[in-house]
């Protein structure tokens, strides 16, 4: 059963130096409040997984919590560049980071596959690109047909962190409009954390609405604006506007030091 | 057509009305921000209202009345037939087909139609580190018809990709601000040049020799009605 904590015991509980963590939101329902709390409880060494890394990780990369990135699309939606990322895969600052990349049908069979606990996933596609000779992809050959297909391995992160529009008193979690991969990312981890905008006394299951279990969740944190500057459809609005002025900020070290100091670090958690 | 007036319309604005047009007769296409989201809004308002718009973050049939910034805007979900997961909508409406066009950008694309957007230099040490895949890979081996859209410049269209990231072996069409390439033979030529751009000018504009079609047609210029609901789309 999920237990309801504040946000900051939920990740002092959960997230430790060296983990793999997958913090996941497909644009949507990003769970920038949780990765922010991740930072300011110092944590380092993290192999930090997700689809696409947007604001969250080039701040988390640029301060240096990350020793790896595994990733399919590392840009600012609409906008750009990451550029904290490009700066840490292309000069190694803060610091070096290793790199694993594969398409978006690669990671969401990765996750998939570790949702349901199998080794690897089974797929057409990346045939005839570099990827195959920079990632982890193997051939195989379907044992019913002898089809060549491809290979991903499973991803299970220890530690998987989404966001939702809600969650009942028992830890039952809803989250509605684009569902991204974050059931999958749960179901994958060893750990997991949701963080929820309100806490409600019973959960109305809407249409398309994904419900998470609450015995498949290690913790449920209230964190109101918790996705800000992505969005929770029907709760926030997504702050286009600030997807622009990253792309200006984030482009100068210091700028960008003294921004995440002022925004980020040196204040208190939301929740 | 209507009477025109090209000398009033950018190249830009050009290029996204003839990518409209590809999708006169379409059931559905699948998109990524920026232009080819703007050509494909463009097509439902002038050409095609039935036209199923399908972008990766998983709403398929969204009927944006504002150009979207992301893949994932609300209004993209709001207006959806169906928002589906990452998985589903990679493995059960991509793999199998069941989107008709695909509309893909690229940093570099070679004369094969192939596309980087994973890194410009040495992938170790690399120069400019792009974006990466994203969906591209599966999208372009997936949907039926792939059509480019780019910039034409010699530092996109270049003899040899830094990496490949999509293979081009579906690309029907590619479509620049200055014209149109087809494959002939396996090799993109020339087919098609938009008003006031001539042969020369986008040979100096590719970086490999440019194969020429025999007869090179000219880019009907943009109708009134297109041009217009185009700013009016830009506007909104």
């Amino acid at each position: 059963m999920a237990e309801h904590a504040s946000l900051s015991d939920a990740v002092a509980e959960l997230v430790r130096d060296g983990d793999s963590v997958a913090l996941e939101g497909f644009t949507h329902l990003i769970p920038f409040a949780a990765g922010h709390e991740v930072m300011r409880q110092g944590r380092r060494e993290l192999e930090l997984i997700r689809m696409t890394p947007d604001i969250l990780y080039d701040q988390m990369i640029g301060v240096g919590v990350a020793r790896k990135l595994v990733f399919s699309y590392a840009g600012n939606p609409g906008v750009g560049s990451l550029h904290r990322v490009r700066d840490a895969v292309e000069h190694g600052w803060p610091r070096p980071i290793e790199i694993e990349e594969h398409s978006h049908a690669g990671m969401a069979n990765r996750y998939a596959a570790g949702a349901a606990r199998l080794p690897f996933a089974v797929m057409r596609g990346y045939t005839g690109t570099d990827l195959v000779a920079h990632t982890r992809v193997r051939p195989i050959a379907c044992p019913f047909t002898g089809e060549q297909l491809v290979a991903v391995p499973a991803l299970a992160p220890d530690v998987a962190i989404v966001h939702a529009q809600e969650a009942d008193r028992d830890g039952n979690v809803q989250l509605w409009g684009i569902p991204g991969v974050q059931k999958e990312a749960v179901l994958a981890a060893d750990r997991s954390l949701v963080t929820v905008e309100r806490v409600v006394e019973r959960l109305e299951l809407r249409p398309g609405g994904v419900v998470i279990p609450s015995w498949v969740i290690d913790y449920v944190a209230e964190a109101p604006g918790g996705s800000s500057p992505s969005y929770s459809l029907g709760v926030t609005e997504r702050d286009n506007d600030f997807y622009r002025f990253w792309d200006k900020l984030s482009r100068d070290r210091e700028a960008f030091t003294e921004w995440m100091e002022a925004n980020v670090l040196g204040v208190g958690a939301s929740a | 057509m209507s009477a025109t007036t090209p000398e009033h319309a950018t190249s830009a604005e050009v290029q996204t009305v003839v990518a409209a047009r590809r999708l006169k007769d379409a059931r559905s296409v699948f998109i990524g921000v920026g232009r080819p989201s703007t050509a494909a809004i463009l097509a439902r308002m002038v050409h095609n209202p039935k036209l199923v718009l399908v972008y990766e973050s998983g709403t398929i049939g969204a009927k944006p009345y504002h150009v979207p910034l992301s893949i994932g805007d609300g209004e993209l979900a709001e207006t959806a037939d169906a928002i589906v997961s990452v998985p589903e909508m990679f493995n059960y409406w991509i793999g199998p087909g069941r989107i008709q066009v695909a509309f893909l950008g690229a940093a570099q694309i070679d004369r094969h139609a192939n596309l980087n957007s994973t890194v410009i230099g040495d992938y170790d040490h690399p120069k400019t580190r792009l974006p990466g895949a994203g969906g591209a890979p599966e999208i372009a081996t997936g949907c039926k018809e792939v059509v480019v859209i780019a910039p034409h410049s010699i530092r996109t269209f270049v003899k040899r990709l830094d990496f490949v990231t999509t293979t081009g072996n579906r690309t029907t069409h590619v479509i620049t601000d200055l014209g149109v390439l087809e494959p002939r033979d396996g090799e993109l030529t020339l087919t098609q040049v938009h008003p006031g751009v001539t042969a020369e000018q986008v040979a100096e504009a590719t970086g490999w020799e440019l194969a020429m079609a025999d007869e090179l047609r000219v880019t009907d210029p943009p109708t009134d009605e297109e041009l217009s609901a185009l700013r009016e789309l830009a506007a909104r």
